[in-house]
């Protein structure tokens, strides 16, 4: 009984947290863009976010009858398994989580490495040629920000020993991880802004070039599922950078647990909005060269001189 | 356990029928993929937690990706009039009747042997690793030997002489 509410607990934060995003980014771009945003439905322009599911729901769901069907259909689901399928192995507390697992750190990055087909599978079916394209750029770049987002995680989990999340956490009680791991969090910050492709790593469906990418065809609570599932990424980043690098739930005695994971979790949401709000976007060879050419050497750096200075203080 | 076993083994023996037998490439490299996770399951339960884990990442997150984007840049969709010819219902009877009798003689050799089981304890990330750089540390190097060859390889390939004019400024 316990297990199915906190399952419950779980899936109910991150699906309110996402939906609620929606009217979030809205808010704050607004305010970071001198202007008032969606205020007019409910307190605060609340009632909006229930106004849009509403909408999204209630959208004719077309398939285009020139995709690959099958496929087509499959696409949106992939994204919001792999990225829901990952809550699980994230400590929302003490007590709070739904499984701990010792391989916790590399089911993440499996279930994040399969969530590329999500948007590759989406953009060829779509049988559309700026599907297409934004598929195609999709799994270069996520394939390419793989790599260092396992690599800049390794020192942490050589500081804590384990892959699992919780002992990672608890290692933290001595000083959160990203003062020694400074540069493991830098990256790792980043590669995750390119797997959530955000702007500015929004190039696979960078709307100036290519309509919408990789969902053009897509409509109704598909295109839903894309929209929610790339707040649900953020969200995810966001846990997990509270979690890995700035100690998850620990924190002073007199807010829950909980409350101090959330609190982070919004603040690195917050740090992902500004960013939209502020910084243009890339070009793809140059995204592609930070990648291979700066952040690969800064995460194998990291992790030579983090291993040399464990070795050397045992 | 042993349930979750069959159903593992039985949806990655469907799936790569279905990979070999597909006629649609991506739809194939689907199936392929799906085999490969049903593989994974079964080394979770076998106790190898850590092998599951780089399954996924590496076999089903990385190498099928590739597979896919290169499929997508060739646009290899449906299967053409040509590759039909080549392939007649004739030609899989020899074929299929060595891989029946090799079956047989497989389950005889597997049904001779003494029972194995699993391992108790499941093998922790630690133990690999630590086996890895011990007993099988030669063949590490081998491998990451091998690999720093195939990057050499590509970047030779791939490597473009600088341009020094703009390309509408050249001559053709």
């Amino acid at each position: 009984m316990k297990y199915v509410l906190i399952i419950a607990g779980v899936l109910g934060i991150a699906l309110t947290i996402a939906a609620g995003l929606i009217w979030v980014e809205r808010r704050l771009l607004s305010v970071w863009q001198d202007r008032l945003g969606p205020n007019r439905v409910g307190p605060f322009g609340l009632g909006q976010v229930i106004a849009d599911t509403i909408k999204l729901f209630f959208k004719e769901d077309w398939v285009p009858p020139f995709s690959d069907r099958p496929v087509f259909v499959l696409a949106p689901g992939i994204l919001m398994i792999t990225i829901l399928l990952t809550f699980a192995v994230v400590p929302f507390g003490p007590n709070f989580y739904v499984f701990d697992s010792n391989i916790g750190v590399l089911f993440f990055l499996g279930n994040s490495s399969l969530g590329v087909y999500s948007i590759v599978l989406g953009g060829w079916a779509s049988n559309n040629k700026y599907s297409l394209i934004g598929a195609m750029r999709a799994s270069a770049q996520m394939l390419t920000y793989e790599v260092f987002m396992g690599l800049s995680l390794m020192g942490v989990v050589m500081m804590a020993d384990s892959f699992s999340f919780c002992k990672i956490v608890e290692a933290q009680k001595g000083g959160w991880f990203f003062i020694p791991q400074f540069i493991g969090f830098i990256v790792f910050f980043i590669a995750g802004i390119a797997e959530t492709h955000r702007l500015p790593f929004d190039i696979p469906e960078a709307e100036g070039e290519l309509i919408a990418g990789y969902h053009s065809e897509y409509s109704g609570m598909k295109f839903g599922m894309f929209f929610v599932g790339e707040y649900l990424g953020i969200t995810l980043i966001s846990g997990l950078i509270a979690t890995l690098f700035f100690g998850g739930w620990l924190g002073p005695s007199f807010l829950p647990p909980v409350f101090w994971f959330l609190l982070k979790t919004f603040f690195f949401i917050g740090v992902f909005i500004l960013l939209r709000a502020s910084l243009p976007r890339p070009r793809y060879d140059q995204l592609m060269e930070l990648g291979w050419k700066v952040l690969l050497p800064l995460a194998l750096l990291n992790l030579l001189v983090t291993g040399a200075i464990l070795i050397f203080l045992k | 356990m042993d349930v979750f076993f069959y159903i593992a083994a039985v949806v990655a023996i469907i799936s790569t029928i279905m990979a070999i037998s597909g006629r649609n490439a991506i739809h194939s490299l689907l199936f392929l993929i799906l085999s490969l996770l049903a593989i994974s399951v079964i080394f979770y339960l076998l106790s190898a937690p850590f092998i599951a884990a780089l399954e996924v990442i590496i076999y089903a997150g990385a190498i099928m990706v590739l597979f896919i984007f290169v499929t997508m840049m060739l646009n290899i969709g449906l299967e053409r009039e040509a590759e039909k010819k080549w392939l007649k219902p004739r030609m899989w009877i020899l074929p299929s009747v060595l891989a029946a009798v090799l079956l047989i003689n497989l389950i005889m050799a597997i049904k001779s042997l003494p029972q194995i089981t699993a391992g108790t304890g499941a093998i922790q990330p630690k133990q690999v690793g630590i086996s890895l750089f011990s007993t099988y540390l030669l063949g590490v190097e081998i491998a990451a030997i091998l690999l720093m060859a195939g990057v050499i390889g590509a970047y030779h390939l791939g490597s473009q002489k600088k341009k020094v004019k703009h390309r509408f400024l050249e001559i053709k």
